[in-house]
This record gives structure tokens, sequence and C-alpha cells, in this order.
């Protein structure tokens, strides 16, 4: 499997044995939370992605503001991969709390750092430790008792970047980046980085066999969270206004639209913002105050999780039946109820596809990363104005908190927002008669009007009571009908032009398909290369949007097996599958992961081969 | 019930406003609330106040929840666009409409079980944020549309049509709205015309929250001898602080007030609050006095009526946020989207 291989150094027991890599390893970093530590680590992880080598940060922390045990991932791959592995290599344990496990998780031939200032014996003779007497250390530097808590941080920041033999500018750019403007900062903290490195200088020199060693595999690429790549895309799609209810792990989302347009949507001359940003009472107000927006004409969105997905549902299907556009952005956390709200999931699938009662349906864009946040937020409100309808954009908190080695973000400056079909005055002037849900074009999509278009035509009254093409209330069960079938019309219109299906496959050979969706990405990458290593080809597919395109069908029904790769214990993608589409469930087969960490190659890897090792033609030849 | 057009043939004599419209111009649908519903009083008192503050209908929009009440909007205004929400919502999708276009009028009715119970957190929050909107509440004291049940704004001792006791005491409206910084609030009674069209117009005219609660009563379920939301009980019990006069800018004050039994509050478009005092010591400017009032007549078995608050100066939501004049919703992509080149300078910032 490529990585983290062991050498025998000596020849003496396997007492001495090291795990040797180069750009190929996970350390973990275990602190408190609220001791500062988060920081440092990202800087850490930022350092190896300045020396031109993909990093997947991931950070696994406690619902909790200060006193547990928190964790920071950090994969290292020169090869791109990005999903977790499992497996430590390096582990960093800050947290005498949690030594127990941070020990246990640790590979044989691993290394593990941590504060001798209290020694310790760990009772693993099969690991290496690497001792350094950090607070004794911050201590004998600093006097403020703050900073000698705090500069522990960047003490083994400065310890790593000398025992995996890196550019130690690097960090100190990156130190001077961060305090710019605070420039008083700046000496103190290349200060704690420097203790670290010398003590691993004096101390460690060559001990690890680890290495980072600069390459250029980051060319392209850039480190961001798929909530803030959303946020900046909610920017430069045209949104004017955020509802928002705190909620993790969505509150980022929001908060990057406000950093944003603080910084892109200031009138020059008035300083008068070009967006309002109101944090509302509760979700259900968010989403009131997203359609009643977007209903007189202003692109409005939300950032919400699986709860307050719950709390907006009568809303939802408000937008619905009444066709208000409206963007609501789900980063999906662990369910149900408050569940895991720190852990990650793909749970709220079915929840948001037919979210409030009676027959509704909604549009749904499953980004992958970053980079697709930033462009499905852009489509999210084109689509919503296009199909006059919510539209539902799925992240979930792996991908929406944790820092991406992604794609840049890209711009055509000759794009214009769709605004969809909306009658200006003088359209009103030109036509007849106006209603507001007349199926003129025979698509589905009727013609709305902004409030205070037109002093004698346009106007009409929005209800979610039934209603007939003119807006007026009506108890005419055929009427009603009438409306309903329309609107499965217009979902089926959207069908076409929602973002296509991603196929990975050279040629579509097998007959085994794989179909997946969201930040699964990464690890199916992955898992499709080691599987192809164990000559087992299988066509993958995924699925960035709902409703299905044609040529979802298309693949499941070229397949004659399909595995279909989630993260949620009941298979939602799959009900979603058999009921829209009438597929035969044998032919689809779930691999659910659900224990609210990103699902692994090796999870996805095992779970395929233990289930066609069962099919004697496809098994591994 | 079904959707009836009014025939609409303007009689050549009809008083017309400045912009030469009729009242006719200024109705809705023809309403199918029962008849004698305070409601139905309340949509023609709207009719009068917009008609003589001759407001362009389009430039307004109508919003209101579920309920009995929330229903009027389809009776005044045709020209004007609606929205009829969900039940106790209409707060919120009022406040996401203002901020998409300040340039409108926006006009909010909702009911008592819609703004007192269900809706009640959302009310909170949009008199607190000052949306600038004219909000009311059509008071019958209990649920009309599901047939009659106890509403969180029935006093204490109002029994039901029934005879069954209320519970619970009630939650006062105002009080409440002057307390979360609502620059406006009155209250009024269906019934009473005169009064309740002064204070519509001033309503409408003021700039921020303004909050009206109207006692409307429910001929079906709230109107019998032991109700103390009925037509009779109000008018025994009715406390009127003030007779209120809306004069708008340019105009001259014509009624007759005897010296220092008058209060002038001018209003941020230069409309004037005329107000002739009918207790010695009432300050609509002070929101102490206000509440004292509204408690002191509540103790007595009063319903004080009139404008009980007003501040002319108090910013409005979009003022705080600090919006920009032109509305959002005239923005295009020139005027919101930064563009390629600060996209790549954001690019350079995460490498
Ligand atoms: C979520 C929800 N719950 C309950 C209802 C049923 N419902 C409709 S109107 C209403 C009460 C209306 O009372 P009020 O706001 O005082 O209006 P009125 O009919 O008295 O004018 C209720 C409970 C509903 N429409 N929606
Ligand atoms: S039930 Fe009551 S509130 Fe409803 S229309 Fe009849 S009188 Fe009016
Ligand atoms: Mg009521």
């Amino acid at each position: 499997m490529g990585y983290a291989e062991f050498s025998l150094s000596g020849s003496k027991s396997l007492l001495m044995s090291k795990i040797s890599s180069i750009n190929d390893f996970v350390i973990k970093f275990a602190n408190v939370n609220g001791s500062g530590s988060a920081s440092a680590n990202q800087t850490f992880a930022k350092g190896v992605f300045r020396s031109g080598i993909p990093v997947s940060p991931k950070n696994i922390f406690p619902s909790n503001i200060q006193g547990l045990p928190t964790w920071f991932e950090v994969r290292v791959n020169e090869k791109g991969y990005l999903g977790r592995r499992e497996g430590i290599d390096i582990a960093v344990a800050m947290n005498p709390q949690s030594y127990r496990q941070d020990v246990a998780d640790l590979k044989q031939g691993g290394y593990l750092i941590y504060d001798s200032s209290w020694k310790r014996d760990f009772g693993r003779d099969d690991i290496n430790i690497i001792e350094i007497p950090l607070t004794k250390l911050c201590v004998q530097e600093f006097s403020n008792p703050k900073q000698r808590l705090l500069f522990k941080n960047l003490g083994y920041v400065g310890l790593l970047a000398s025992i995996l033999e890196m550019d130690k500018e690097i960090y100190i750019v990156l130190i001077e980046e961060q305090f710019k403007g605070k420039e008083k900062l700046i000496e103190p903290n290349v200060k704690a980085l420097n203790i670290g490195y010398k003590y691993a200088e004096d101390n460690f020199k060559e001990f690890c066999e680890i290495k980072v060693k600069n390459s250029n595999k980051t060319e392209g690429l850039i480190l961001t969270s798929g909530n803030d790549a959303a946020g900046l895309g909610c920017v430069y799609g045209g949104a004017t206004v955020c509802a928002w209810y705190p909620i993790t792990p969505s509150t980022s989302l929001a908060e990057s639209f406000d950093k944003y347009s603080e910084k892109f949507r200031v009138e020059v001359g008035t300083d008068k913002n070009k967006y309002a940003f109101i944090q509302a009472e509760d979700e259900l107000a968010a989403m009131g105050m997203t359609i009643g927006a977007n209903w007189n004409g202003a692109r409005a969105f939300t950032a919400t999780s699986g709860p307050g997905v719950s709390l907006m549902s009568e809303f939802i299907g408000l937008a619905y039946f009444a066709e208000v556009p409206a963007v609501l952005f789900n980063v999906q956390r662990g369910g149900p109820s408050t569940g895991m709200p720190t852990r990650t999931q793909q749970s709220d699938l079915l929840s948001c596809a037919y979210a409030s009662h009676g027959d509704t349906k909604h549009i749904m864009l499953i980004p992958s990363d970053p980079k697709e946040c930033f462009e499905f937020a852009v489509e999210a409100f084109d689509l919503a104005e296009r199909y006059q309808t919510p539209v539902i954009v799925l992240l979930d908190l792996d991908l929406g908190m944790n820092d991406w080695s992604s794609k840049e973000f890209q711009w055509n400056d000759l794009k214009e927002y769709d605004r969809g079909k909306v009658l200006s005055k003088e359209d009103l002037d030109e036509i007849e008669e106006f209603g507001r849900y007349l199926d003129v074009d025979g698509d589905g999509v009727p013609y709305r009007t902004y409030p205070g278009t037109h002093p004698q035509k346009g106007a009409y009254f929005t209800r979610g009571t039934s209603h007939d093409e003119y807006a007026r209330y009506t108890e005419d069960g055929a009427k009603n009908a009438e409306v309903l079938s329309r609107l499965t019309k217009k979902f089926q219109t959207a069908s076409s032009t929602v973002p296509a299906p991603i196929f990975n496959q050279e040629a579509s050979t097998s007959s085994i398909g794989v179909i997946y969706f969201g930040s699964t990405d990464c690890s199916m990458q992955e898992a499709l290369d080691n599987l192809k290593d164990q000559n087992i080809d299988i066509d993958a597919m995924r699925i960035r949007s709902f409703p299905f395109n044609l040529e979802v069908w298309e693949f499941i029904e070229e397949h004659d097996l399909l595995f279909i790769i989630e993260q949620n214990r009941d298979g939602q993608m799959r009900t979603l599958l058999m009921a829209e589409g009438g597929i035969i469930p044998d032919k689809l087969v779930s691999i659910l992961c659900f224990d609210g960490q990103p699902i692994t190659a090796s999870f996805i890897t095992n779970k395929i081969n233990a289930h066609i090792s069962g099919i004697p033609s496809v098994a591994a030849s | 019930m079904t959707y009836i057009v009014k025939p609409k043939n303007h009689h050549p004599l009809l008083e017309r406003n400045e912009l030469g419209l009729t009242r006719r111009d200024y109705e809705g649908a023809v309403s199918t609330l029962c008849a004698g519903c305070g409601h139905d009083s309340i949509s023609s008192a709207i009719v009068e106040a917009c008609f003589q503050l001759s407001i362009e209908s389009y430039k307004v929009a109508k919003l209101s929840g579920i309920g009995c009440s929330s229903k009027a909007p389809a009776y005044f205004l045709n020209q004007s666009h609606g929205f009829n929400s969900v039940h106790g919502r209409m707060p919120s999708v009022a406040t996401g409409a203002a901020m998409a276009n300040h340039e409108l009028l926006y006009l909010g009715v909702s009911g008592d079980g819609d703004s007192a119970s269900i809706g009640i957190g959302q009310f909170i929050h949009c008199a607190r944020r000052q949306v600038n909107m004219t909000y009311i509440v059509e008071n019958n004291g209990t649920y009309g549309l599901t047939k009659g049940q106890f509403s969180a704004t029935n006093d204490l001792e109002s029994k039901s049509k029934y005879g069954d006791d209320n519970l619970f005491p009630s939650i006062d409206l105002p009080s409440m709205a002057i307390q979360l910084g609502a620059s406006f609030v009155a209250r009024g009674f269906s019934g009473d015309k005169d009064q309740l069209v002064p204070l519509l117009k001033a309503a409408i005219a003021h700039k921020g929250f303004s909050f009206l609660d109207i006692i409307s009563p429910c001929v079906t379920f709230n109107n019998h001898n032991t109700s103390t939301k009925s037509y009779d009980y109000i008018r025994e019990h009715n406390d009127s602080l003030a007779k209120p006069d809306f004069v708008p800018l340019g105009k001259e004050i014509t009624a007759n007030y005897e010296e220092g039994s008058s209060i002038e509050v001018p209003l941020h478009d230069g409309s004037l609050l005329s107000l002739e005092k009918l207790s010695e010591d009432y300050d609509p400017q002070d929101k102490i006095s206000a509440i004292k009032s509204i408690q002191e007549s509540q103790r007595d078995n009063k319903v004080t009526t009139g404008l009980l608050y007003v501040n002319p100066d108090a910013k409005d939501l979009k003022e705080i946020l600090n919006v920009s004049d032109t509305p959002l919703n005239a923005m295009g992509s020139k005027d919101l989207c930064p563009g390629s080149e600060e996209l790549s300078k954001i690019n350079l910032s995460l490498k």
C-alpha cells in the first residue's frame, strides 16, 4: 500500500524498529481544547503544504469550549490521497488525559513526542519516544505565564521541523504572515519555534526516519475549507442577504460570507454595505428571512445543519409550493437529534430531498471539495432562481470545517447571473395577461414578478394554500392536482441542468460499478487505485446532484452490481435511487460508514473485497 | 370559500385623492370572513388610510401569517403584492423582504394566535430589530380560524362562549413591544374608525417598527357577554388616551384643540401627528409613563387605546445594519461580484 514501511535499524530487535517514509505519513496531535494548539497545528500543516506536499488536516474536536481532549490529524501524502487513513505514524501527545489512547493508536515503529517535563513510562517498547521538556523550556525562556503555556505549541512545531528535516524558514515566514500588523508578536513566536527546533537538533538529529522532502505537488492547489469556499461562492454568486442561526458545523460558512462581504461589499463613497447579514433568533426565522428576501428579488441564503433543517421544514415546503427561490446550505453532522455535533456524516440526504410535509422534492447539490463548494454555491443561486424553488447544498463537517488541498478557485468575468423568468415593467406592458403560475413555456416553470414593478400589472398573492394559475385561492381539487403535476414537470426539467455526475473510468468494461458522493471522493480515489492494484476493475460514478440526471440511470442500467458508498447508517442514497428510479434493490449493495469519522480508503477497499470474494467471476485474479 | 373579484365601476362623483384614485382603487377581493367580523372593519380602515395618504398600491407589500386575520390582506389593496406565509412566521418573511428592498412599504397583518403564541418569538425579534414596517395584530382573543380556542391575549376573567374558564393570564403585546424597543406602538379598536384611521396613517408614515394592536371582535366565537373582547365590552371600557389626528406634510392643522391640551409629534417624513390629550399626564414619548398607563387601566378593568408610544428618531434595521441606499434587489453582478482578479489574489492567500 505504499506508505510507511519498516526498517530495522541496527539489527538488534524489534525495539529499534522505526517507520520510515518520505512525504507519506499521518501525524496526530493530542491537545487540550482551548489551549491555543489549533493555530500551531494548522501552521504545521501549512508548512508541509508550502513544502509542496498535499496535506489533509482534520480537526477532531469535542463539543466543548475548554478542557476536554481534542485531536488534530494531518495526513501528508505526495500522491494527493487526502482521505483519512487509519494508523498513526507520529503522535504529538500534549494531553496527559488522553495519553493512554494516543499511545495505543500509534503504529508499531511509530514516534511518540511528549512533554517530558514530567517523565512517563508508556509501557510500549515497539515505539520510538521523543522526549522534550517543553514546559520547563518555556518556563525558562518566557516570563509571562500565558506565553509559557501558549508557546509550548509552537515549540513542538519547531521540533517537528527539525526531525522531519524541513526548511525552518517556511515556518518563520508563516509566523510573520500570521502576525502581520502585530509585529511585536513575531519575535516571541519565532523564539518559541526555535526552542523546539534547537532542542531537536541537539538531541534527535537523524533519529526520525520519516521525512518531508520539498516537492512540487501543490502547484495549482490551495489549502482551504469547504465552508470558507462556499461563503466566498455566495459573495461571487451575488447573494446579498444571509440570515442564519449558529450551529456547528455550519457557522463558519455564514461567517465566511460576512468576512468576504466586509472586504468586497462596502460601497465606495458611502461606506454602506451591499449586503445584509442577520443572525436570526432561530432557524425558522433564518429560513423565513431567506424566503422573504428572495421573494422580493434579492439573492438570499441560510446555512445550517441537520437540526436546523428539521426546524426549517415547514418553510421549505412553503417555498416549494409557492415557488419562491431559496438557497440553503446544510453542513451535515452526526445525527439523529443533537447527535454528534462535532463529527461528520452524510445522513440528511432523505430529510433534505423530501423536506416538509406533503409531496415535496428539492434540488440538492453535493460538492466534494472546496473548489466545488465555491462553484456549487454560485450555481445554487442560478438554479434556485431558474426553477423558483429551494436549492439545498449538502456539505458535511469534514468537508465544511477542515482544510483541504483543493484545486484553485476559478471565475469567468463574462458570467452573468441567471435570474430566471422575471418580468420587468416593460415585459408586463407587452403581455396581455399575467398569471403567476401559468406554464407559458411548457417547461413547468412560470413567470414571476417582484413587488413594486408595475403600477397596474403583475401583482399577485403568494400563498401556501392551494391556488390556481393566477395565484387565487381555490379548493378545486383538480386545479390543485394540476399545480402539483406541473411542479413535478418542473423538477424533471431541472434534472437535465443540475450538475451531471463525474465518471471515473477509462473504459466502462466492468460489470461492477460504484456510486459515491460528497466528501467520500478523496478516499474513493485511493480505494479505486488500491483495487486496481489488486486487479479489480470497477467503474465509478460520483453523483453531484438531485434530481438525478439521465446519466445516473444509464450508469446503473449498464452495471450488474453497484456498490453505494455512504457515510450514514441506512443507505439513504440507495433509498433515494430506489425510490426515484425503481431500481431493483438486490442490485445495489450498501457500504456504510457512520461512526462520525471520515470514511477511509481501506474501509471501502476491504468491504468491496469482502463482497466480491464471494462472487467467483469477479474475484481478484 | 372561493375567490370573488369585485366588479369595478366608479361613480363619477366618487371622491378622488391626489393620485386621482378613489377608495375603490384600494379595495381587494370580496371578503369571505363572517359578516360583522372586526377584521373586515380593519381592512376598510386600511383602505381609507391608504386612500387618504395617496399611497401607490404597487409600492406596498402585504404580508401575513395564517388565521382569519391573516386572510385579510386579500381583501384590500388589490394592486399590491401579497404574501400569506405560514402560521406565526410573517415577521421573518417581512424582515427578509424589507432587507431586499427598503423602498417599499411593508404592511404586516397577523392575529393574536399568530403573534402572541406560535409566532411570539418572531414578533419579539422583529420589534427589537426595528424592521421598517407597519405590524398589525387583529386581536380577538381567540383562534377564529380553528373555531374558538382561547388565545394568549384573552383576559383571565374572560370566559369562552361555552362557559369555560380561561386559566392563564393574557399577554399584552403593546407593553411588550414598548419594552422591546418598537418605536411606534398604538392600540386601536376595529369599531372606532375615527381613531383607527389616523393611527394607521401615522403608523404607516413612521419610519421603523410601527406596531398596532387592534381589538377586533370575533362575532362567531368571542362576542358573548362574558368576553372582554366583545364589541359591547370594548365600547364600555375603552380608555382612550388622546384623539389622534394625522397631518401630512404641507397640510395645516385644522382640528381645534383647547390650549395646552394637544401634543404634536413631527414624524421623519415631515408629517405631523397631532394628539388631543384626554388625560393630564399623557406623554407619548415617555416609555415608562406609557407602560404605567397601560397597567393602570388594566388594573381598573379598562382598555387603553390610542397612541401609546412613539420615538420618531429611532433608527430602523436598514440603518442599524448600515445597508446601502440602493435596494439590494436592484444590484447586479457588476455591483456584487468581485471578479477574477480578486479571486486570483484569494487563491494566492490560500497557498
Ligand atoms: C403550524 C400550524 N399549526 C396550526 C395551524 C392551525 N391554525 C390555523 S389559524 C390558527 C389560529 C389563528 O388564530 P389567530 O392568529 O388569532 O387568527 P384569527 O383566526 O383569530 O384571526 C391555527 C392554530 C396552522 N395553520 N399551522
Ligand atoms: S370566525 Fe371570527 S375571526 Fe374568523 S371570520 Fe368569523 S368572526 Fe372573523
Ligand atoms: Mg385571533
